[in-house]
């Protein structure tokens, strides 16, 4: 008997323009001790699974058809009162965001001892003494002082620890697991996994591990059931499913994942899900209006930095001495070759972000220097000339949901900078961002919605040909993927390698994601707290890093490719 | 895809706006007396039986005539009249004129100054946020009230009574006005702060544009919401410190009564049985800006997605 069985499980979202339904049908079952990995993208259905099995979906959704067994009890027709005794006690949930799932008002003691007299009913003493164990447990070393902790006194990983050790309190048979890394660094990522993966072996608990990212599958689950716009399309052991999929879903997913160990020219495969539009005017960048930029002064290097130094003022004083700084570069120093692409790699905080928004001009730097084509940038009385340079340094941000005024119409938001810099004539402006438009795979007629219809990949496109307005020839991607699901990422850095190709572009590109990083770029620079550690050649970084911190990350990241892709 | 070719009536009708309205039976209820309310002020010389403002017409002998369901009443005057026989129904009428005449052109000042300064504050930050948010802090330290009876007070005692009741609305604009901008401006500033972060102004800003296009181009429009919002609440605001300062004497003048100096005048013969004279204009003066503060409330949580229903 399974420990967890769900049978042709419906839930459906009611809203004005009808019901939406968000998982269809959709049956599968957990054994004692196994995980379960559940994948797909967003709105795939995967959370929502997760919260109907324990009925804590959001208004106004229900479940609307389907059986859930849990160790061959029908849980779904529980009652309230019935469900409310399930969770906790028998099934245990961990969350994404390590951040705001713990109470910061309690100590990480009354949090643990009010779930476990909650579920078991044992006495103070005996759930303090339980309490303790249960943070040992999960890794947390002196449990007896930690216990007396606020929340903000652990870090991002120690935090989603006690989560996970919370989960654990009501000794549950299945646990829930709704994308327990993805708020972490991947060094946190890998020991929250490994812990997850012992704790299911050691005491016999199911796991269901909901996520999107293919390398925490590939890495942790025993099988994995891919979902696809609320619907199961495949569900097999993890071998089998990675390295032989049945379904055209399945194999696009994993034809979308950047691996680590080749360098491709382009991702195969990925047209399945957000296909560019038919029969869209292809215009020869030769001789079209974008492909004029104005006359190179250098050959060779493009962008040079030279000891940069930011530090941003963390407690401010009005005596010197009293305040507190935190140094987000230090000495950085790189130049960038006209036409190459450019990675910068770090964890959060490294500074990577800094150093974009220094290039773009956003932040000003405390000392050192940004030479672009020539032109000095900082702290250049020539306004003109550092005008017309930043000009030609356009960047691509992270959110394609705050990255576009959402009160334009997209034509507008791509004419803006042609009519505000004059760049071409007036009457030419609305053929070109036409151009541009069915250049970046959306079609001329998109011009006359608002952002908001669009999806995050078709507004990361119209951000790339925003971009391109300004006929830069220094692009700057700020993480351009990373609010984005697998099979859209690889169509979005499709389209950079190929406007690359073809403008002769050149790319600042920053990724924390070192598989996206080995894809897209010719040469890499790994930062840690605001200093470059090591700069070397693609293939060089990857195969033979020199820097003990690069080799730590190289081997704690997640690797998709281990089943021999 | 769907709303790409529909007119403005068909995208205002699809819009999540009028979804919520049509599904809100107290904002329904609260829009329809609104806008009665309105054209009955608007087309007032047309509606109004008499003109309150003809002196020449007025009757000493039909003063303090009861509402006509009333024993001794006129059917000539349907809510009975005032102390000095003009027909309250008319008064009452040409008063809301100048009660939501004042209320909207009061918070229209207050929304010139407040937004420019609100703006500015917020995307300007640093020491010009600190000096222009201390001087709203110190204007709103000091009671609305408070200040336009003072500034009243001296301008009538300046220029002389003939001269302020000339004068009288566009005063009371003024000080309505000046005396409340902060409110506003403070809005504006909290949701500049907000916008402010997000990276489509980065984008503006790597492109080359100017502040003051980023400002009033890209920033405003995503502001507008919470203007909108706050300027309903206002204009009920305006409209019940104008009613305050003509009961209490200092507002429009007898000659052009607006509710609140209706109020006032009766209330003198309220306890000699002229109730109709203070409490009709007070019910029309209530459920005047109640609608406005339920409409303001209806918009409010449909602007505000946190508060969002399904």
């Amino acid at each position: 008997m399974s420990l967890l069985r769900i049978d042709h499980l419906n839930i459906e979202f009611p809203n004005r323009y009808g019901t939406k339904l968000a998982v269809n049908d959709v049956s599968l079952s957990i054994e004692p001790g196994e995980i379960l990995g559940l994948v797909g993208e967003s709105g795939a259905g995967k959370s929502t699974i997760g919260n109907g099995i324990v009925q804590l979906l959001s208004q106004p959704g229900r479940v609307s058809g389907g059986d859930v067994y849990l160790n061959g009890e029908l849980i779904s027709d529980f009652d309230d009162e019935a469900i409310r005794k399930v969770r906790g006690s028998r099934i245990g949930f961990i969350f994404q965001d390590p951040m705001t799932s713990l109470n910061p008002l309690f100590t990480v003691e009354d949090q643990l001892i009010e779930t476990i007299q909650n579920c078991l009913g044992l006495s103070a003493e005996k759930a303090k003494q339980r309490a303790i164990e249960l943070l040992e447990k999960v890794g947390i070393a002196d449990p007896e002082i930690r216990i007396k902790q606020y929340p903000h006194q652990f870090s991002g990983g120690m935090r989603q620890r006690v989560v996970i050790a919370i989960a654990l309190a009501g000794e549950p048979e299945l646990i829930i697991a709704d994308e327990p890394t993805t708020a972490l660094d991947v060094s946190v990522q890998d020991q929250i996994l490994q812990l997850i993966k012992d704790l299911c072996i050691n005491m016999n608990v199911g796991c269901m591990l909901v996520t999107h990212d293919m390398g925490v599958i590939a890495n942790v689950t025993d099988r994995v059931a891919v979902l696809y716009r609320g619907r199961l399309v495949e569900i097999g052991s993890t071998k089998q499913v990675l390295t032989a999929p049945k379904h055209e879903y399945t194999k696009s997913l994993i034809s979308a994942v950047p691996i680590v160990s080749k360098r491709l020219d382009r991702f195969p495969l990925v047209e399945y899900i957000e296909a560019e539009e038919k029969g869209l005017k292809h215009i020869d960048v030769s001789t079209h209006w974008i492909g004029q930029i104005k006359k190179h002064n250098t050959t060779g290097d493009l962008l040079t930095i030279k000891y940069l130094n930011l530090s941003f003022i963390t407690r401010d004083a009005f005596f010197k001495k009293n305040r507190r700084s935190i140094q987000a570069t230090k000495n950085v120093t790189f130049t960038i070759k006209e036409g190459e692409s450019f990675g910068l790699v770090g964890e959060s905080g490294s500074g990577k972000s800094t150093i974009a928004r220094m290039v773009a001009g956003l932040q000003q730097p405390d000392s050192g220097s940004i030479i672009f084509d020539g032109t000095e940038l900082i702290n250049n009385p020539d306004r003109d000339a550092v005008a017309e340079a930043h000009l030609q340094i356009q960047m691509i941000f992270q959110n394609p949901y705050s990255s576009l005024n959402s009160r334009m119409k997209i034509n507008d938001i791509i004419a803006e900078p042609i009519l505000f810099h004059g760049l071409a004539k007036k009457s030419d402006v609305s053929g070109i961002v036409g151009d541009l438009l069915d250049h970046v795979g959306l079609g001329r007629k998109t011009g006359l919605k608002y952002p908001h219809e669009f999806s995050g990949g078709q507004r990361q496109r119209i951000s790339i040909a925003r971009a391109l307005a300004c006929r830069p020839r220094l692009l700057i991607c700020d993480e351009p993927t990373s609010a984005l699901d697998v099979s859209v990422q690889a169509q979005i850095l499709n389209l950079l390698k190929d406007l690359q190709d073809e403008l002769g572009l050149t790319m600042l590109f920053i990724s924390h994601d070192l598989p996206v990083i080995r894809q897209m770029c010719d040469r890499i620079a790994i930062m840690k707290k605001g200093e470059v550690l090591e700069l070397a050649e693609n293939k060089e970084f990857f195969e033979h890093p020199q820097n003990p911190y690069t080799r730590e990350l190289l081997e704690l990241m997640p690797r998709f490719e281990q089943y021999g892709q | 895809m769907k709303t790409a070719n529909l007119s403005l009536t068909q995208q205002f009708l699809t819009s999540d706006f009028w979804y919520h309205f049509k599904h809100n039976k107290v904002a329904i209820f609260s829009a329809i007396i609104f806008f009665i309310l309105v054209i009955l002020a608007l087309f007032a010389p047309l509606i109004a039986p008499f003109d309150p403002y003809n002196l020449q017409t007025l009757d000493i002998m039909d003063s303090e005539l009861p509402p006509i369901w009333q024993e001794g009443s006129d059917s000539r005057f349907l809510f009975g009249t005032d102390d000095q026989g003009r027909d309250l129904w008319s008064t009452i009428l040409y008063g809301m004129r100048v009660s939501l005449l004042i209320g909207i052109l009061a918070v229209l000042l207050q929304g010139l100054i407040g937004i420019t300064i609100g703006l500015v504050s917020g995307y300007v930050g640093g020491k010009t946020d600190s000096l222009l948010m201390r001087i709203a802090d110190v204007q709103l330290s000091f009671s609305t009230l408070m200040v336009a009876i003072i500034i009243l007070a001296i301008v009538q005692s300046a220029f002389g009574s003939d001269a302020f009741n000339k004068w009288a609305m566009v005063i009371l604009i003024l000080i309505i006005g000046l005396a409340e901008w902060p409110q506003i401006a403070r809005t504006v500033r909290s949701s500049v702060l907000a916008e402010k972060g997000k990276e489509y102004v980065d984008a503006a800003k790597v492109m080359g544009f100017g502040s003051m296009r980023i400002m009033f181009k890209h920033i405003l429009p995503n502001t507008l919401s919470p203007i909108f919002v706050i300027s309903t609440v206002q204009i009920a605001n305006a409209i019940i410190t104008e009613a305050s300062l003509s009961f209490l004497g200092l507002g429009m003048p007898v000659t052009e009564p607006s509710l609140g100096s209706l109020i006032s005048i009766g209330k003198q013969y309220l306890f000699s049985g002229a109730w109709w004279i203070t409490l009709i204009p007070g019910a029309f003066l209530v459920i005047l800006v109640m609608v406005i503060n339920l409409l303001g409330d209806f918009l409010r949580d449909t602007f505000n997605p946190k508060l969002y229903k399904g």
